[in-house]
């Protein structure tokens, strides 16, 4: 065991490197022509055609064990799978075109019709007194330690083709699966085009069926460009990460197999997809789980922090501090060296806000208050003041003044502008206005012109300005 | 045939599944005017469009761009499909879909050039979106998404433009934004056919006018006849016998066959 590892590892074995060489290839053609595949929305249709081609596998054996005495030529078989399917899709569009089932319907049908057919020849071959037919169970679940030189080559040399038409299509392919109409008005031959593509999706299915077997190949063609969709919004990367991860899957599959005879390889390959899969869903760049997962919370604590300095700000100019005649234009900024406003007696928020008095202004939890504030106070933007209240800090004040001005500019937008009644406005604001970037402002004061300077004055009622006023 | 219309449509009638959709119809728009395409939903109007672009079988008629037929005169015509008809999150960007338009021109197998990205770019320019080419087009509002698309027709630089409904759940800012492309592309001498279902609005944005309900109804400057009379008759009740006539018609013809 110890020496066949070091031999996969280093690939010592002419014939090891051969096997992992083509499966990789093959990996990599098949991301490439899956991602496409997938786009166009076909990956359904490739299943049936995986497999459709069984029947003719077992039928072109049968046919050369019966003229030459025996019939396990790789490229007879694969020319025979290739048939079958091309077969097993006229029925498909056949079905499609006389009867009015739904496309699944009729996939459904082929696809088990098809197999079950295959199933049944191959059941007859293996009583034929010239077979060794008991090989062709191999395509049905892959295996690549059977794989002789010659196959190895073969499906690396074929990989290469399909990855070089991927390419050279990649144009073509993009219009037709983004926008087929589009590209039929401009005179593209759409059906041409769908032919092509389809021709290398069966081409890439035969070719992966002795490395992955047919009932798993249709996962090295879905499996990759799902995975690269987690990492980029460009084609042009999600087709390099898919080639990248059928290669890694297709070589790493084919190097266990080798290493350890009784593994199948179409699973090994097809878990370590899956394990390439699941890793992106997690981590993918950009649209991981714990991406997106990162994003909400710093949303939502961006949201958390702007609502504390709203309320600790709205409280000081509607509750007990609603009549001081300076208190919106109160300066902006402060000379660096004032730490606190607290310091300045003009400030309006000398003895701050009480804490209970904040719980009521809003409908949160004590905790997420005290969550808020504990983040509010680490940043700076706080202060807390002996006797439960806490006020605003310089930085803290002049966040809470842009804040609220974010906050008025938008309200008074969807009030001027969108005919929505005052009463619920606040809602809809609380959620925008988070997310306003400069740009948007801009504009919102280009809307609202009367509101350019300062901080125009809340459109409904304030909580606390019940009690003062 | 003349060769000075731009798009001129006899006899054309278009049939799904043994339903008419368009029936006997004729067309002949003028040079340089913008073209509102008005009537009720289910009309035919998209289908018109898609039957100028070949994209669905036609039963009977003719449709010949500046004297050709429409199939060979394609590089002439500009095409904007509906937004909905596309996979937004499709991983491109708003550059991406408007090279798109240049297809054609590139040819076959060759990649798209730097030539190519900067007419796009000037395209995307025109219609103010330039700062947006590189995003991926999910991350575009309904309204720049519906810019894209003029763009990609745009940077092709065609006579005739078919748009179908540009206007549709777009911002203000996008409104205005095709109107003021709208006149420009008039004032270059294009002719512009555009699906429209804001009836209020077709006096103001349309020099000219095809009231369509699954045949002609009256075509002709906006004036003349974008009269509530004609409007009654494509709106009202009376096209409903027609399509009931022509049910009955599929109904027994599917029991026979």
């Amino acid at each position: 065991m110890g020496d066949s590892l070091t031999r996969l590892l280093f690939l010592s074995d002419y014939n090891t490197r051969v096997v992992v060489a083509g499966t990789l290839l093959f990996g990599a053609g098949a991301g490439l022509v899956g991602t496409f595949l997938l786009l166009r929305r076909r990956a359904l249709l490739t299943d049936a055609l995986a497999h459709a081609t069984l029947p003719g596998i077992v039928l072109a054996f049968m046919l050369f064990a019966a003229l030459e005495g025996g019939g396990k030529r790789l490229p007879i078989l694969l020319v025979g799978a290739a048939l079958s399917a091309l077969v097993g899709m006229l029925a498909v569009v056949l079905i499609r075109r006389f009867s009015r089932l739904a496309d699944d319907a009729a996939l459904g049908i082929v696809l088990s019709v098809f197999f079950g057919l295959g199933m049944a020849l191959l059941g007859m071959a293996t009583r034929m007194e010239t077979g060794h037919a008991a090989g062709l169970s191999s395509f049905i679940y892959g295996k690549t330690a059977s794989m002789l030189l010659f196959d190895a080559v073969l499906i690396g040399v074929v990989a290469l083709a399909v990855v070089l038409g991927c390419l050279l299509l990649y144009k073509e392919f993009t219009l037709l699966c983004f926008d087929s109409d589009y590209a039929a008005a401009q005179g593209w031959p759409v059906l041409l085009l769908d032919i092509l593509l389809m021709f290398l999706v069966v081409t890439v299915t035969v070719i992966g069926l002795s490395a992955v077997g047919l009932i798993l190949v249709v996962a090295m063609l879905v499996i990759p460009p799902s995975a690269a969709r987690f990492w980029t919004h460009r084609l042009s990367r999600t087709l390099m990460i898919s080639a990248a991860v059928g290669a890694l899957s297709g070589g790493l599959g084919a190097g266990a197999s080798a290493l350890a005879q009784d593994l199948p390889a179409g699973a090994i390959i097809v878990l370590v997809a899956a394990a390439l899969f699941g890793f992106s869903l997690l981590f993918g760049t950009e649209r991981g789980l714990v991406k997106r997962a990162r994003e909400a919370a710093r949303l939502r604590r961006r949201i958390e922090e702007q609502h504390l300095l709203r309320a600790v700000y709205e409280l000081l100019e509607g509750g007990k501090l609603g009549s001081a005649p300076n208190f919106p234009d109160y300066p902006l900024m402060f000379p660096p060296s004032t730490p606190k406003l607290g310091a300045d007696p003009n400030f309006p928020g000398q003895e701050g806000v009480p804490i209970s008095a904040l719980l009521e202004a809003r409908s949160w939890h004590p905790r997420q208050l005290r969550r808020a504030m504990r983040r509010a106070t680490g940043r700076g933007l706080i202060a807390v003041l002996p006797g439960d209240a806490c006020t605003l800090t310089t930085e803290g004040w002049n966040e809470a003044r842009r804040v609220v001005r974010n906050h008025r500019l938008w309200e008074l937008f969807l009030i001027t502008h969108a005919d929505i009644a005052p009463a619920q406005v606040d809602r809809d604001a609380d959620r925008i206005e988070h997310v306003l970037d400069p740009d948007m402002i801009r504009k919102l004061e280009a809307l609202l012109p009367a509101q350019t300077a300062g901080i125009p004055a809340s459109a409904h009622e304030l909580a606390g300005r019940g009690g003062a006023s | 045939m003349n060769a000075a219309v731009p798009l001129h449509i006899s006899d054309l009638t278009v049939a799904y599944h043994r339903k008419p959709v368009l029936w006997d119809v004729n067309i002949a728009l003028p040079e340089g005017k913008l073209v509102g395409l008005v009537g009720p939903n289910g009309s035919g109007k998209s289908t018109l469009l898609k039957s100028v672009l070949g994209l669905v079988p036609r039963s009977s008629g003719r449709i010949l761009v500046y004297g050709k037929p429409a199939t060979r005169n394609r590089a002439l015509v500009g095409y904007v499909p509906q937004r909905e008809t596309v996979d937004w999150d499709f991983p491109v960007s708003a550059l991406d879909v408007v090279v798109m338009g240049l297809y054609r021109e590139i040819g076959w197998c060759v990649p798209v050039r730097r030539r190519q990205k900067e007419k796009a770019l000037a395209a995307l320019e025109t219609v103010g979106l330039a700062e947006y080419a590189h995003r991926q087009i999910s991350q575009l509002s309904g309204g720049q998404q519906q810019r894209v698309f003029l763009a990609r027709a745009l940077v092709q630089d065609a006579r005739l433009y078919l748009m179908d409904e540009p206007f549709a759940g777009v911002d203000a800012a996008t409104e205005q934004a095709i109107i003021a492309l709208l006149l420009e592309l008039r004032a270059a001498g294009r002719t512009v056919l555009v699906v429209h279902h804001d009836i209020q609005t077709v006096p103001t944005y349309f020099d000219h006018v095809v009231l369509l309900n699954m045949r002609v109804v009256a075509q002709g400057p906006t004036e003349d006849v974008f009269t509530e009379e004609n409007l009654r008759r494509t709106y009202g009740g009376k096209l409903t016998l027609l399509s009931d006539a022509a049910e009955a018609l599929a109904r027994r013809g599917a029991q026979r066959g």
